[in-house]
């Protein structure tokens, strides 16, 4: 039990943090459904080098026990690392062409997994998690992360006033937010959900960026401006906490008990031609 | 509200005054055009209780948004003139008291399931059981539509003192020592047309097994509802704010 935190939305969705929850009752309730989970990240360019990492901890952490597949969207297949995987675990590489910037790059990824899941017309999971590549697993992610449709809540912003969110304030942006409204501040490194809903999510993502683009403007903050325009007005249904997106530059404040997904150290200017 | 339990270990919200705000899941509900149906129950003398519930539910019960009353009754003819919000339907749907059944209970469960079958599931997207002895007193809105919903009582009553876990260890609603979560009443629980069926063909299944070896109870149906809350538990409680003791 916390009291320390919010643990409920206005909307009655459930936020997620260490404590609210009993990893045996939800595995109890979940483990039966025979899921598996869908796993998409983004490794273009000099991103490759972060796949080893990210999937060894993953294979550690994240959803033990259940059926889980990669997908692994990179511009050179041959560059993916293939490691041992935890039975009924696979990796899939797909290819995705890579973007004159990185800003570019971040901004299609909508595209890409929307495209992909309509492509993919035999589901093969159920519920389908969109993750930055750059980041590794420190601790559990269990069955308490699943959810019709979920958001993270950013890690430098959960403990701010709303004023202080960097959402898009330029009302010329199909992502703009103005002054005085949206709930919180949602990390677009980690967001999930059934298949059906992040498919939808991600199409009109893309939508909206291809509104701005027309327009010639891109997003404060590129595709998380418009996943948090989005997720505005298609509130989730579940929330994670920052726990499960943090930031290792930050310092621990009390209130985050457990850090189990975050940023690799790394230098930008190396990664980011 | 820090003085309450606001989320269950499985992290199914628990809803207290002061948690949500009405207006954003009125947004969401109407997004999503849903209808959401009432069930009760009103045999013999019970007829008496239609008015008052009628009036009141009329007034508090999802004021504003369409619903549909479905009210079981073995005297259609005693059901005084009632003033539904123009919003609302009502649906009169005669039973016979059949003396074979005995413990009302036990053919609520099943004509429920029955009519969710060949009816509801075809009108509503969400349905509530309500008793038909209570009395609305606030608004009761869409904080109460998810998938499966139960609600608190406002006994003190832990699970394992249940009583017919007590005097009938044997039966099918038999909560083992150690389980259970919360005490929920069989006086208001609902939830989408498709988990109301699920769970009142496995209760009416587990009546019709104990009946069969001759448990019977007047908490029995609560019992069974208990039960299978167990083991399928609720995406959704109410607090007992929600539960109007009939017999305070």
């Amino acid at each position: 039990r916390r009291q320390d935190v919010l643990t409920v939305t206005p909307w009655l969705a459930p936020i997620v943090w260490e404590g609210t929850f009993d990893p045996e009752i939800l595995d109890s309730a979940y483990r039966p459904l025979n899921l598996t989970i869908g796993v998409t990240a983004f490794a273009v360019g000099k991103y490759t080098r972060f796949v080893r990492r990210f999937l060894d901890s993953a294979e550690q952490h994240f959803l033990r026990g259940y059926r889980v597949n990669y997908y692994i969207f990179t511009d050179s297949p041959q560059s993916i690392p293939q490691p041992q995987l935890q039975p009924g675990r696979s990796l899939l590489t797909v290819p995705v062409q890579r973007q004159p910037s990185w800003q570019e790059i971040s901004m299609r990824r909508m595209e890409a997994i929307s495209r992909h899941l309509a492509q993919e017309r035999h589901r093969q999971v159920q519920y389908l998690f969109c993750l930055d590549i750059d980041m590794v697993f420190h601790n559990p992610w269990g069955p308490e992360t699943l959810g019709d449709m979920v958001a993270a809540i950013h890690p430098g912003y959960f403990d701010v006033p709303r004023e202080q969110f960097p959402y898009e304030r330029r009302s010329s942006s199909a992502a703009f937010i103005p002054e005085g409204e949206g709930d919180f501040y949602y990390g677009g490194a980690v967001f999930g959900g059934l298949v059906e809903k992040v498919y939808e999510f991600t199409k009109m993502c893309h939508m909206t960026i291809l509104a701005d683009k027309a327009n010639g403007i891109m997003a404060a903050w590129q595709e998380e401006s418009h996943l948090n325009r989005h997720f505005l007005s298609h509130k989730p249904s579940k929330l994670l906490s920052p726990e499960y997106i943090w930031d290792d530059r930050k310092p621990q404040p009390p209130q985050i008990r457990l850090i189990r997904f975050s940023t690799v150290n790394k230098s930008y200017k190396e990664v980011r031609n | 509200r820090r003085d309450v339990l606001v989320l269950t270990p499985w992290l199914a919200p628990i809803v207290w005054e002061g948690t949500f705000s009405r207006d954003i899941l009125d947004a969401q509900y109407l997004q999503k055009n849903l209808l959401t149906g009432v069930v009760t129950f009103a045999l013999e003398k019970y007829w008496f209780f239609i008015e008052g519930f009628m009036s009141s539910a009329n007034k508090y019960f999802l004021a504003g948004h369409p619903v549909n009353f479905y009210l079981f009754t073995d005297s259609p003819e005693k059901i005084p003139h009632l003033q539904m919000a123009p919003e609302n339907h009502l649906f009169v749907i005669p039973v016979q008291d059949d003396p074979r059944w005995q413990g009302i209970s036990r053919s609520h469960m099943d004509i429920l399931s029955s009519y969710i079958q060949r009816q509801f599931q075809h009108e509503v997207d969400y349905l509530y059981w309500v008793d038909i002895n209570v009395q609305l007193l606030a608004h009761v809105g869409v904080e109460i539509i998810d998938a499966l919903v139960a609600t608190i009582s406002s006994w003190q009553v832990t699970p394992q003192q249940d009583k017919a876990s007590e005097t009938h260890p044997e039966s099918q609603s038999a909560i083992p020592e150690g389980q259970g979560d919360f005490y929920y009443t069989a006086s208001f629980y609902g939830g989408s047309v498709a988990e109301v069926y699920k769970l009142s063909r496995a209760c009416s299944a587990g009546l019709v097994e104990d009946t069969e070896n001759g448990i019977e109870g007047p908490w029995h149906h609560e019992s069974h509802l208990n039960r299978y809350l167990l083991q399928h538990r609720p995406t959704r409680l109410l607090s007992p704010e929600y539960y109007w003791d009939t017999e305070l």
